[in-house]
């Protein structure tokens, strides 16, 4: 809701990207990019600067949201702390007296805790230098809260700092950002994606790092439901809310899932399946610049994520194919799926006739010089249908909510 | 060519029930209850539904009591029956292929310590006579009964187990799900032996979230909803009125030719039939008599606007979706039940072999539907279906 807030500005804080040395302007750069690109779609006006090292979210319209605007930065790659900043117009001593008490009694209402006082003075103009700042703010704030706050200087609980700029500027709270890269600053990858638990969090682990994310989704009707796939694209937007905007194609399978079950032994679909499905993404991946194949798998998950199986559809790639989720338990990957807001569509059941091209028992430990025969079945026709199949693929562009 | 056969689900509004509904709301946006005269106005509109909705029941305007569907009909019903009288007695009786919204009631009221009886039926969807007349107790306080099945169009014989529940017990209440039978079978609740009985609207052109349940003048029943005491405090809560007012526009329009209707009904289901056995021999017509000659007489004793049919070795889904890309809508069981692709309850009490529960498709017939719809219907099947069982789980 859009209401009148004291807490006018944003601290953001960064960590990684602050050691880049000569590159640190364009990780920078990225990020207040990344952030202006986050708040644009917020009811909300806002100015992003840099500022000694330091980045700034100035609200300046007169009303805006503050949970939807704390919620939007908690979503930018690359911040690692925000802080709330109340800002006071008047740098009078009385006036910044008055606000330092009212952000303590506002912020800490009930508890009782150790603080120490902190300023900075950037207008050099101000009559008392900053260590005086602070001996007289902490006077201050100790005759006001008698009883409830305390001075340590070595270990407090609290670090109230006060700038002293062209106005005031106060802040005491460190709220946690996701880390990582902002997005833009590593290359851009083919996220395989499907309506499954795993792959949006692998997007998301590998956007993390600052990728850039396509996706391609395969469609199989009637086998597969547009509602499956409408799934697919929320999932997409799920995503994008962290990773930015994701080229989505949408890849009809339907025809070479049927070629493959009428000429391939059944034992063996999945895994030839899933190796076509890596050519063709891959395809597309160099058709769009992108750098590498990103999978949700995790090694022995289901009978295609076997080392055999991932080295038998890992051999049909030349691009890196990464697999953020290799080495995680099921429950754990549940777990980011959660946080990150997918879950609740992933477990929509809507796809489940797929199961007719899942054998009842599906070979665990493929064979590639098997494999590679079992395809030689298909040469006739094969090449054609995947060309077919990239020329009528759909592009739905995702935008995050 | 679009063929929408999926009318059990839901049907399309008619144009004047759109009409009447904008009307309502440009004009007689008052609360009913106001005293002033745009309350009077809105009312107005709400009880001309309720006399013209009477009428088409052979009913007083008084019994019909406005809810927000069929759902809540049939739990207010339910409920409302058990609570009023408890103190009698705790024994319901209802059957084996009832809609979601009457067995789980059902099933909470077991919850709650009331005890029901799940009649059996038979390959037609009938429950036993006898069963029935053995099953009614002095403790019993209702009994439930499907008109016309959501899933395979099976119809009971009402009037007939209407008198075989008040003979084994006067005080036995008679609830009636009529959800699937109103608009397309004449129904009359005093001649039949029905005391409650549940209708929906937008299933007869009229609109979604309309709904009444029909209370015989007499019968007391406990309220769901409390609040404003509208509608004799049987239903508290202000009227919908556009909701009322199009369901009472549909009620009356489909009432005027109904026998023709439901003669053009049967012919185009006789007609779909024929055409379906022609073209695929081995499929299956659930609820009906299994001989390939089309038996107009069986088809009569069976809803005229339900066919489902069984289709060996094509998962129902899948033929749905092949269907929804040649612009034929059809449900899988029924619609309610799609979205937990389990395993159709219906089909398995009327012992439906099990290659038939996940192979079964429902192809509801409406006001608009053609023939020529039907035998489109029919050819785009026979060219799928092969296809599709060619591709089974190995």
């Amino acid at each position: 809701m859009r209401t009148k807030n004291e807490y006018r500005e944003f601290l953001i804080k960064y960590g990684e990207i602050g050691i880049k040395g000569r590159n640190r302007y364009i990780f920078e750069n990225a990020l207040m990019e990344q952030i202006r690109f986050s708040l644009a779609p917020l009811d909300g006006e806002y100015e992003v600067t840099k500022e000694q090292g330091r980045i700034y979210v100035e609200v300046t319209s007169e009303e805006y949201d503050y949970e939807e605007t704390l919620e939007a930065l908690q979503r930018v790659f690359g911040i690692v702390h925000i802080c709330p900043v109340m800002v006071v117009e008047s740098t009078d001593w009385k006036d910044l007296e008055e606000a330092v008490g009212r952000h303590v009694a506002g912020q800490y209402p009930e508890e009782c805790f150790t603080f120490k006082m902190e300023a900075k003075r950037g207008n050099k103009q101000y009559p008392f230098p900053s260590p005086e700042i602070c001996a007289k703010m902490g006077e201050y704030l100790l005759n006001r809260f008698p009883g409830k706050l305390t001075v340590d200087v070595h270990h407090p609980q609290k670090r109230i700092t006060l700038e002293v700029r062209n106005k005031g500027y106060i802040y005491s709270e460190e709220l946690p950002g996701p880390g990582g890269m902002p997005i833009g600053t590593a290359g851009k990858a083919m996220l395989l994606l499907s309506g499954g638990i795993d792959s949006p969090v692998a997007g998301y682990m590998i956007a993390k790092r600052g990728v850039r994310l396509e996706a391609t989704y395969f469609h199989a009707p009637p086998y597969t439901s547009d509602r499956a796939k409408k799934k697919v694209v929320d999932l997409a937007r799920q995503v994008a809310r962290y990773a930015g905007p994701i080229r989505l194609h949408v890849i009809n399978f339907t025809e070479i899932q049927l070629f493959i079950y009428d000429q391939c032994p059944h034992e063996e679909l999945t895994i030839i399946m899933r190796r076509y499905m890596m050519k063709i993404a891959e395809e597309l991946a160099k058709r769009s610049g992108c750098l590498g194949l990103v999978t949700g798998e995790s090694i022995g998950q289901v009978a295609s994520q076997t080392m055999q199986s991932l080295a038998a559809t890992n051999a049909v790639c030349s691009l890196p194919v990464y697999r953020p989720l290799i080495a995680f338990d099921k429950q754990d990957i549940v777990a980011i799926s959660e946080q990150i807001g997918t879950y609740e569509t992933s477990i929509q059941p809507f796809e489940d006739c797929c199961t007719i091209f899942v054998a009842k028992h599906p070979v665990t430990k493929p064979e590639l010089s098997v494999i590679e025969r079992s395809e030689e079945k298909l040469a006739e026709k094969i090449d054609e249908m995947v060309r077919t199949a990239l020329a009528t693929e759909e592009v739905i562009e995702v935008k995050g909510e | 060519m679009e063929a929408y056969l999926d009318n059990a689900a839901t049907t399309k509004p008619l144009a004047s029930v759109r009409q009447k509904m904008e009307e309502t709301m440009e004009t007689a946006y008052g609360n009913p209850s106001s005293l002033h005269k745009k309350g009077l106005e809105a009312e107005e509109y709400v009880e001309e539904a309720r006399t013209r909705i009477a009428k088409t029941l052979r009913a007083e305007p008084g019994e019909i009591v406005f809810t927000s569907g069929g759902t809540e009909s049939n739990n207010q019903a339910i409920f409302g029956t058990a609570l009023a009288a408890k103190r009698r007695g705790r024994h319901l009786i209802t059957t084996s292929i009832e809609h979601a919204s009457v067995y789980q009631p059902m099933g909470f009221l077991e919850e709650m310590g009331y005890e029901v009886t799940y009649l059996p039926v038979d390959e037609y969807g009938h429950i036993q006579k006898e069963a029935l007349e053995a099953a009614v107790r002095s403790d019993t306080v209702l009994v439930s009964l499907q008109y016309v099945n959501n899933e395979v169009g099976s119809m009971q014989d009402i009037a007939a187990l209407s008198r075989l529940v008040k003979k084994a017990n006067p005080d036995t209440l008679l609830h009636v799900d009529a959800i699937q039978a109103y608009g397309k079978l004449p129904i009359c609740p005093k001649r039949e032996g029905i005391d409650l009985l549940s209708v929906s609207g937008h299933k007869i052109h009229g609109p979604k979230g309309s709904g009444i349940l029909y209370i015989k003048n007499g019968v007391r029943i406990q309220p769901l909803l409390y609040g404003g005491e509208q509608q004799k405090n049987r239903r508290s809560g202000t009227e919908n009125v556009p909701a009322a007012a199009g369901m009472g526009q549909a009620a009356w329009e489909l009432g005027q030719t109904l026998s023709e209707r439901t003669e053009r009904l049967y012919q185009l289901k006789e007609h779909f039939i024929t055409e379906l056995w022609k073209a695929l021999p081995d499929c299956r017509i659930h609820a009906l008599s299994g001989k390939r000659e089309t038996d107009r007489k069986a088809i009569r004793q069976t809803a005229p606007h339900i066919v489902s049919v069984g289709f060996a070795g094509v998962r129902s889904e899948v033929l749905l979706h092949a269907l929804e890309e040649r612009e034929i809508y059809v449900s899988s069981g029924s619609a309610c039940s799609s979205n937990h692709p389990g395993i159709s309850g219906t089909l398995q009490a009327i012992g439906a072999e099990k290659q038939f529960w996940d192979s079964t498709i429902r192809f509801s017939f409406g006001l608009f539907t053609t023939e020529e719809e039907l035998e489109y219907t029919v050819a785009v099947l026979a060219e799928l279906v092969p296809v599709l069982q060619r591709y089974v789980r190995k």
